[in-house]
């Protein structure tokens, strides 16, 4: 069973927004680690680009593929999570810890609410591997 | 997700994978396991270091049968099928008219008037269709026998000791691209020594009602579960494993658009053996020289090279990716690429466009990894 924490909120694209005054969090969901397989490389914007809910942000690669990753929030990016070039398996093991992706200055408060919760977003991933 | 327009064909073994977690994809309207719980980097090591356990039950099995059927088969392929003995099998390739691959294949002999040519899968259906068209007035049967048997592969220096506790046929006695007909754990099968991994090992067919009786067994005799033990290998594991061997694949580095000698083989060509389809303009292009020439290249900077991504020579695009991955043994991203052949220079740069941006990599030797072959292999 993925591991969905309840403060998250989740993109059908299986990124996750952890939100903290106007700062989101990004990375992606356990599930998605679950079904690309081991990660072994992991490609991120630039610090100071902005970025509209649902571009390309980067791209995270399994052994077998390339995979786009969406940014769920818009926003300018503060900071990304660096130690993902050399240690990209951290998506794997700590998907929402360690390996998180990027941080963006929030545009809108409000985006975070088309997004789904935890329980919203444990029907999708059932209802898609179904 | 969606609805398939038509259902997925399943191989006898696709209740097991379930079991066993393996995660499952359309891989050419078969559902196939692309990986298992382990992961591919975890199978691909297991298999090269100790075993790995493959179900390729969906490759096609075309018999040929006849006084003729030798000279029937040698005049479709491009390898020389007079050369086999009973109990031998060769890598050859169905060509067309223009030296062009309609397939890839294994043919192995029974008898002189018995053969049992192993296809792709996803080609099945074209080559049975392109075999029966191209029928002379040859002596012999064909018979699409490819739903009787399932087939299993068991790969790695451990296999032959793993397969030997199963069977009284002596393993160690069957020679590389050999194969015997016997019994694995009471079942009738065909023992052979091939395998699409580059390491030793075997590949077993046998009835498809024994698929699953035979894979518990073989998962159990390789001591599956274990850290040393057998694992379960998906198909990304089948495709890395073969990448790392510089092994062509249907669809990638061969395709009806491609030589053999632009796809480096050229051993597989005999063009001395008498007439086949394609021998006329193969021997033209040997003579000539070919445009193009599939090469081995390592990504020299950050950056994963993918099928079909474009390759550029002094920054003017000249070829493509066929095949194109990061090597779990090698640790290393590597990938197979047409180039004219002016370029198929060992040690040349090269850079692979990678999502708009060109990637530095450079020409190399392949197979990118060897096993070290003991005597009797």
């Amino acid at each position: 069973m993925a591991n969905i924490p309840d403060d998250l909120h989740y993109s059908k694209d299986h990124e996750w927004v952890r939100v903290e005054g106007d700062t989101g969090t990004v990375g992606i969901t356990d599930h998605a680690q679950n079904q690309l397989g081991d990660i072994v490389y992991v490609e991120l914007p630039r610090v100071g680009d902005s970025i509209e809910a649902g571009a390309v942000f980067g791209q995270v690669e399994s052994v077998k593929a390339a995979n786009d990753l969406y940014i769920p929030v818009s926003g300018e990016i503060t900071e990304v999570n660096e130690t993902l070039n050399d240690d990209p398996e951290q998506v794997n093991k700590d998907p929402y810890g360690a390996a998180w992706m990027l941080r963006v200055r929030l545009k809108d408060a409000g985006e975070v609410d088309k997004l789904m919760n935890a329980v919203e977003y444990e029907d999708y991933t059932k209802k898609i591997t179904e | 997700m969606t609805t398939a327009p038509t259902p997925l064909k399943q191989t006898p073994l696709n209740a097991a994978h379930r079991r066993l977690g393996g995660r499952m994809v359309d891989f050419g309207g078969w559902d196939m396991p692309v990986q298992y719980p382990a992961g591919t980097v975890e199978e691909h090591l297991r298999t090269r270091l100790h075993s790995g356990l493959f179900d390729v039950s969906h490759m096609g099995e075309i018999e040929v049968r006849g006084s003729d059927a030798i000279a029937f088969v040698n005049r479709l392929c491009s390898n020389d099928a007079t050369k086999l003995v009973d109990g031998q099998a060769q890598y050859s390739a169905l060509t067309t008219p223009e030296g062009t691959v309609v397939d890839d294949l294994l043919v192995y002999r029974f008898a002189e008037d018995h053969l049992l040519l192993v296809v792709n899968a996803s080609t099945t259906e074209k080559d049975w269709d392109w075999i029966n068209a191209h029928r002379g007035d040859e002596t012999l049967t064909l018979t699409n026998r490819s739903a009787d048997f399932c087939q299993i592969a068991v790969q790695g220096p451990d296999a032959l000791g793993i397969l030997q506790t199963l069977t009284e046929t002596p393993l160690a006695e069957i020679k590389y691209y050999h194969f015997r007909e016997g019994t694995v754990d009471g079942v009738p099968a065909i023992i052979s020594r091939t395998g699409y991994t580059g390491e030793d090992g075997f590949e077993v067919y046998a009835a498809p009602d024994k698929a699953e009786q035979l894979w518990d067994r073989l998962l159990g005799a390789g001591g599956h579960g274990t850290p040393e033990g057998i694992l379960p290998c998906g198909l990304a594991a089948r495709n890395t494993l073969r990448l790392e061997s510089a092994m062509a694949l249907y669809g990638h580095e061969i395709d009806e658009t491609t030589t053999l000698y632009e796809a480096n083989l050229g051993w597989i060509c005999k063009l001395n053996k008498g007439d086949f389809n394609g021998r006329e303009r193969l021997a033209q292009q040997k003579a000539e020289g070919v445009q193009q020439k599939l090469v081995g290249f390592e990504v020299t900077e950050r950056g994963i090279a993918r099928d079909g991504y474009d390759v550029l020579i002094n920054g003017e695009k000249v070829g493509r990716v066929t095949s194109g991955s990061p090597a779990p043994y090698l640790k290393k991203n590597i990938g197979l690429a047409y180039v004219p052949a002016a370029h198929a220079t060992e040690g040349l740069e090269i850079h692979v466009v990678v999502r708009d941006r060109p990637v530095a990599a450079r020409i190399v030797p392949v197979p990118f990894y060897k096993r070290e072959r003991k005597a009797s292999q």
